[in-house]
């Protein structure tokens, strides 16, 4: 087996943005491992438009937004594996993987990049009583099945979850003929983003139910109705509140979680929060060496923000390889407060930053006309005033090097949302 | 003046959008934070369209479907009259990005053109 400097774990557009930045930082030795049987990642089963508008500014659908960059990747001749399984990422960067043609083999890579995505949090993890018979898919399932596959998974539909994969496939599978009978949404607020409100759910009438959840699945062999329920403040069901559904399939959107195993195994820290690794500034984890990127990391709402962020991890993996790690070792800690749930990165260090980083957070709960303010110690250095915000729009500050270095004495920096 | 209220859907950041209107003739469009916000609100409350993304099957490809779209947007009303003409649409690998897999969708004069590359196995 052939030895690389870097391996960037995922081959979807986090690992593909990645490489192309390493590869143009001047590190030759990459490869890309990807467990598909094609790169992309989860933009290919992603058809519908609305990617790109940052990037190529133009409105794409996921595959084409995905052929962008694999095109970038083939140009650059870098190297991948598809169909290959990465079991272990050790501490010392050693990659264990295994494909049906090499078997089991080992990389001693000299840095690598995490860019696995995330899963969707299955039945299982949401405590939904009743039977468990056939007819119950994760949107994401459906949407491979509807998209890549070419099969219906039902044509009496309910869907548990507002995200953003179960508003798209409310209309996907209207418009394969299906009938979409309801959109349940636990919380008081949709985890989706407005657009998809309007457009997957408004254009074609079906029913967002917000603070209603699932009671019962009925059906030995295949679902043949579902009961949700009204719930209360403390998210418990209302008796007298149920409403019945005759339906063959339900489809849960319920959450993205990052996929974090290989990570956590090798010994990387990571967050309670996002649960996705613990970064600095520069994106590397709490392992030297290691670095993390796109769903992984935190899930986003915009593969935009996840090929920018994938970018500078790849051309901070490519540095640390060619130039060894030469920092000052002062790092800020960037801390959330009032209604702000995390920040990406966490740390910052202010004489070895880029001349400005963004800093990503959600919040935790829906905010109407109030303001995000940053504070460099006790002085309030920015504050911006947003109309709305919501858990399922992901916001941002950007820190410069410049300013931060009128402050030499500060010990950290609060990101929070205060009155406007 | 009679006010409407829209999301924008130019783009995943949703801008809220107030259009005022008088006499069914757009005075002000407010809110928008780029020049698309501006036209989606426009044509929104006038002639509101779409772009139609779909699969079509492939015959002799290393996938059995091809994602699509219309290469332009098409009134709001023929969403579910292209999505029925897509249904029995089959096209035969290779198919590349931007080849024409249906052509003028339902009189729109709008080409179906396919997202994604796929190969002849």
């Amino acid at each position: 087996m052939k030895n690389y400097d870097l391996v960037i774990v995922g081959g979807g557009p986090a690992g593909l943005a990645a490489a192309v930045a390493a590869r143009d930082e001047g590190l030759q030795d990459i490869l890309i491992i990807e467990r598909d049987h094609e790169l992309g990642g989860i933009l290919n089963q992603c058809i519908h438009n609305g990617f790109g508008l940052h990037t190529f500014k133009e409105e794409l659908t996921g595959p084409e937004y995905a052929q962008r960059f694999i095109d970038q990747v083939l140009e650059r001749g870098i190297d991948y594996k598809l169909n290959t399984m990465v079991m272990d990422i050790a501490p010392d960067k050693t990659i264990t993987a295994m494909n049906s043609t090499d078997g089991m083999f080992t990389i001693p890579a000299k840095a690598v990049v995490l860019a696995m995505g995330c899963r969707e949090r299955s039945r299982g993890a949401l405590n939904i009583p009743g039977y468990r018979p056939a007819g119950i898919f994760s949107a994401g399932t459906a949407q491979r099945l509807v998209n890549m596959e070419g099969y219906m998974p039902g044509r009496r539909v309910v869907i548990l979850g507002s995200g953003d994969i179960g508003l798209i496939m409310a209309r996907r599978m209207t418009l394969e003929g299906a009938e979409v009978l309801v959109v349940a949404e636990l919380m008081p607020y949709s985890g989706g983003l407005k657009r998809n409100i309007v457009q997957c759910l408004d254009d074609f009438g079906i029913p967002l139910k917000l603070s209603h959840t699932v009671v019962d699945i009925e059906g030995k062999e295949r679902v043949e109705g579902i009961t949700i329920a009204e719930v209360g403040p403390d998210r418990k069901p209302i008796p007298g509140t149920e409403i019945h559904y005759d339906c063959d399939t339900l489809l849960l959107s319920c959450g993205l979680i990052p996929e974090n195993e290989l990570s956590s195994n090798s010994g990387v820290e990571l967050s309670p929060i996002t649960s996705g690794p613990i970064v600095n500034d520069s994106l590397e984890t709490s392992i030297d060496g290691v670095f993390a990127c796109g769903n992984v990391l935190h899930v986003h709402d915009l593969v935009d923000f996840v090929s920018q962020e994938a970018t500078q991890a790849g051309k901070n993996a490519a540095r640390y390889i060619l130039q060894g790690k030469k920092e000052s070792g002062r790092k800020l800690e960037i801390l959330p407060v009032d209604g702000v749930r995390y920040t990406v990165p966490k740390y910052i260090r202010p004489d070895d930053m880029e001349d400005t980083v963004t800093v990503r957070f959600r919040v935790g709960d829906v905010y109407k006309n109030k303001a995000i303010a940053t504070y460099f110690g006790d002085t309030q250095i920015s504050k911006r005033k947003k109309q709305v915000m919501a858990p399922g729009e992901m916001e941002q500050v950007v820190i410069t090097k410049k300013q931060l270095s009128e402050y030499p004495d500060i010990s950290n920096i609060t990101i929070k949302i205060e009155e406007a | 003046m009679e006010e409407r209220h829209l999301t924008c859907i130019g783009c995943p950041m949703g801008c809220q959008i107030t259009v005022k209107m008088e006499g069914g003739e757009v005075k002000e469009v407010t809110g928008n934070t780029c020049k698309r916000g501006d036209d989606y609100a426009r044509k929104e409350v006038t002639n509101p369209t779409r772009i139609v993304t779909s699969t079509v099957r492939v015959t002799g490809g290393h996938l059995n479907m091809v994602s699509c779209k219309t290469k332009t947007d098409i009134p709001k009303g023929k969403i579910f009259d292209i999505a029925k003409a897509l249904e029995s649409v089959e096209v035969a690998a290779p198919v590349k990005i931007g080849d024409v897999v249906m052509a003028n969708v339902c009189d729109t004069g709008v080409d179906v053109i396919a997202t994604k590359n796929i190969r002849a196995v």
